[in-house]
């Protein structure tokens, strides 16, 4: 039997029970469906994560900060020491841990640790609001890592860290309310930004418009470059230099060129000088994780309604081969061998397999699209660029033939028990 | 080449089951047929007719005995040569007639040419050749299930003819049909026999449908009672004479002629 004249047969052989396979596609269509869109919302997300945190790290960059070690509990207090311990507790660890805030002396070791170019205290500026042109201030913030990272622009460039003029990128969300016509029309344009100094009073510093950014989750406020933070940074101070300069956290360069290993030991280093340095990977890494765990344990139910469908592929199957004996015992009688029967009811299992899962992607697509379309306008309005559902053609194709290889496996023991009939003993059954 | 056609059976043994609830249902058959012949094996039933023609056939393998097809001992054969004999070389009438119901009549009758590996067209174009020849070429493309029984058994002679075989074996072709139709049936066979020289193996318990034949085994309880010696009328070089010699090995007591004589 040529193989085109197999497959036919296993199709019409499919729909000669109607019912039947009706039923079984559709056990096989909840599974596919699920699997479908799980997958979709694992990948939504993660291109969301990817397109928040990822673009905003630059891959040659650690977060340093102290290592917490002197909060741990059980080592009792520790002896304060006017150069080392010099440093308020700040809130850069998780809740319910302290940490030793950085101190000059500490970047200083910290820039001193081999393979470290350079290394930048984050100063956090707290600025009361921005105003333009047409008058009325807003209440406003500034993303201290700004500088070292990469935001999600709608218009104009990114900051410039070299720069002298002080530049900064305004979050979209500003760009009507401070009466500019359009993102495009922001740039550009000359804002001031007020901050009150530690003494109480009031200071304006001016800052160029480059950009305009996308808001995101996990780097809301203005970005500003080094030269503005230094402006903003003066202005808090009041001009008083304060005996101590603590810093929560501090962003070192490393080389690019640096391979994971490299990476890995470079950490090793700076832990046993006494800080935590983490890369922008690490921290996206954890993020990732929690959603690829999701999204693990919701494919694993999908992945169970397979299961469960699969012994429906069997059980319609062999029902088939039962009913067929007569069928199969006559073919074999006129030659048809063994193979051959086993490759045509293997067919019809993968036929089966496929009916479901296409079914069951197709209709995930088509639900799913519309879905993420009325989500993002509604309730997942306040994140944009988040797609909640992103199928992918690739995951979709892997779905289709994960679920076609379940049913070619489920079709393996009808097609045994009919490829095994004795053709005399099918012919003799009544 | 189809002269030398020839089934010759040694010795066939086969039973069924085993240990207590064993039934052996031949217990040493010799049969020789020769190409262009018409053989029926009678019987009553359960006597081992269909037992014996399957392994003729090359659809089941004897316990004992040997058996050669066209001079090539069956055991010798691989599976695969014993398909490619089956699917090429015989044709098959089955006591029941086994029609893929839901499909159509023509495709009923290309199914082993399919199995073959027959191309579509050149398939289509044999099979409605077989059904014009059975007067059935209007009936092409009706579904299987709904002809008459004598249509019925004409789709399964055409399936058992569109490959061109040399033998066509048949069990009780008109066990299933009444007198009139089953006489349309025989004619139709023994017309092939005729025309194209078709060898006709043909299991039955019909005396008249025996008699028709140019030769006629009986068996009783798994073992021959009797050969008629060929007639004229056998088309075959080979004249099977040496069939006495086996059919005097088996127990020739009075009862198996009575019974030979009771059937007709
Ligand atoms: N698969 C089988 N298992 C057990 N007994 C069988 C089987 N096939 C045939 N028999 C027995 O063998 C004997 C001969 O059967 P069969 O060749 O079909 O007889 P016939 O065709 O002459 O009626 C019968 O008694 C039947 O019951
Ligand atoms: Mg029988």
């Amino acid at each position: 039997m040529r193989t085109k004249d197999l497959i036919i047969s296993a199709i019409s052989n499919t729909f000669r029970s109607k019912l039947r396979t009706t039923l079984t596609v559709l056990a096989i269509f909840v599974g596919a469906f699920t699997l479908t869109l799980t997958n979709a919302v694992g990948a939504g997300v993660s291109q969301y994560v990817d397109a928040q945190v990822g673009a905003l790290g630059s891959p040659d960059v650690f977060i340093i900060t102290q290592a917490s070690d002197a909060s741990t509990a059980g080592d009792g207090p520790v002896k304060y020491d006017a150069a080392s311990s010099a440093s308020v507790a700040s809130q850069q660890g998780p809740p319910g841990t302290t940490t030793k805030a950085l101190t000059d002396a500490d970047l200083a070791s910290i820039a001193n640790v081999a393979g470290i170019e350079s290394v930048d205290p984050i100063r956090a500026v707290q600025a009361d609001y921005i105003e333009s042109e047409s008058g009325t201030p807003y209440e406003f913030s500034i993303n201290a890592t700004s500088a070292v990272t990469t935001a999600d622009l709608t218009a104009g460039a990114q900051l410039d860290g070299s720069a002298s003029a002080a530049q900064l990128v305004l979050p979209d969300t500003f760009v009507t309310p401070l009466g500019f016509a359009s993102a495009a029309d922001a740039v550009g344009t000359s804002v001031s930004i007020g901050i009150t100094d530690i003494l109480g009073a009031k200071h304006v510093v001016a800052a160029t418009i480059v950009g305009v950014s996308l808001e995101s989750l996990l780097a809301s406020g203005a970005g500003a470059n080094d030269a503005l933070i230094a402006e903003l940074a003066d202005a808090q101070s009041g001009g008083i230099d304060t005996a101590v300069t603590s810093y929560g956290v501090a962003v070192a360069h490393f080389d690019t060129a640096l391979s994971a290993d490299g990476i890995t030991a470079l950490k090793a280093d700076l832990a046993s000088e006494g800080y935590t340095a983490s890369t922008i990977a690490d921290q996206l890494g954890a993020v990732q994780t929690v959603i690829t765990g999701i999204v693990g344990v919701l494919n694993a139910f999908a992945v169970i309604a397979l299961i469960a469908a699969a012994f429906g592929i069997i059980n319609t199957l062999l029902m088939s081969v039962q009913e067929r004996t007569r069928e199969i015992g006559l073919m074999k009688a006129m030659g048809m061998s063994g193979g051959k029967v086993y490759t045509l009811f293997s067919l019809e299992a993968i036929v089966i397999g496929f009916l479901g899962s296409a079914l069951g992607a197709g209709v995930a697509i088509g639900l799913g699209s519309a879905l993420s379309a009325v989500l993002s306008r509604g309730l997942l309005s306040g994140l944009p660029g988040l797609n909640i559902l992103l199928f992918e053609p690739a995951s979709v194709a892997l779905v289709i033939g994960l679920v076609m290889l379940i049913a070619f496996l489920s079709g393996t023991l009808p097609a045994q028990r009919a490829a095994k009939q004795n053709p005399i003993e099918s012919l003799r059954y009544e | 080449m189809s002269s030398e056609w020839v089934i010759d059976a040694h010795g066939l043994e086969k039973s069924y089951g085993s240990g207590t609830s064993r039934f052996d249902a031949l217990k040493g058959v010799s049969v020789q047929i020769a190409a262009g012949e018409t053989v029926a094996i009678v019987g009553k039933s359960g006597s081992g007719k269909s037992t014996l023609m399957h392994l003729l056939a090359l659809l089941d393998e004897p316990d004992q005995g040997t058996l050669e097809v066209a001079g090539q001992t069956a055991k010798s054969l691989s599976k695969r040569a014993v398909n490619e004999l089956r699917n090429k070389e015989f044709g098959f009438v089955f006591q029941q007639f086994f029609l893929t119901p839901n499909v159509s009549v023509l495709d009923n009758v290309i199914l082993p040419l399919k199995i073959a590996g027959m191309g579509g067209k050149e398939r289509r174009r044999r099979g409605m050749e077989v059904l014009t020849q059975l007067e059935l070429a209007d009936k092409a493309g009706n579904k299987a299930t709904t002809l008459s029984g004598g249509q019925k058994q004409r789709v399964v002679i055409g399936r058992a003819l569109v490959n061109a075989p040399r033998v066509i074996f048949a069990d009780e072709p008109t066990g299933n049909l009444d007198t009139a139709t089953g006489a349309v049936v025989e004619d139709i066979l023994f017309e092939l026999n005729r025309s194209q020289g078709i060898t006709l193996v043909i299991v039955t318990h019909d005396e008249e449908l025996a008699a028709r034949c140019d030769r006629q085994i009986y068996i009783r309880d798994g073992l021959v009672v009797q050969h008629t010696a060929a007639r004229s009328a056998a088309h075959s070089a080979a004249a099977p004479t040496n069939t006495e010699a086996h059919s005097a090995a088996a127990p020739t007591n009075a009862e198996a002629h009575s019974t030979a004589g009771g059937a007709a």
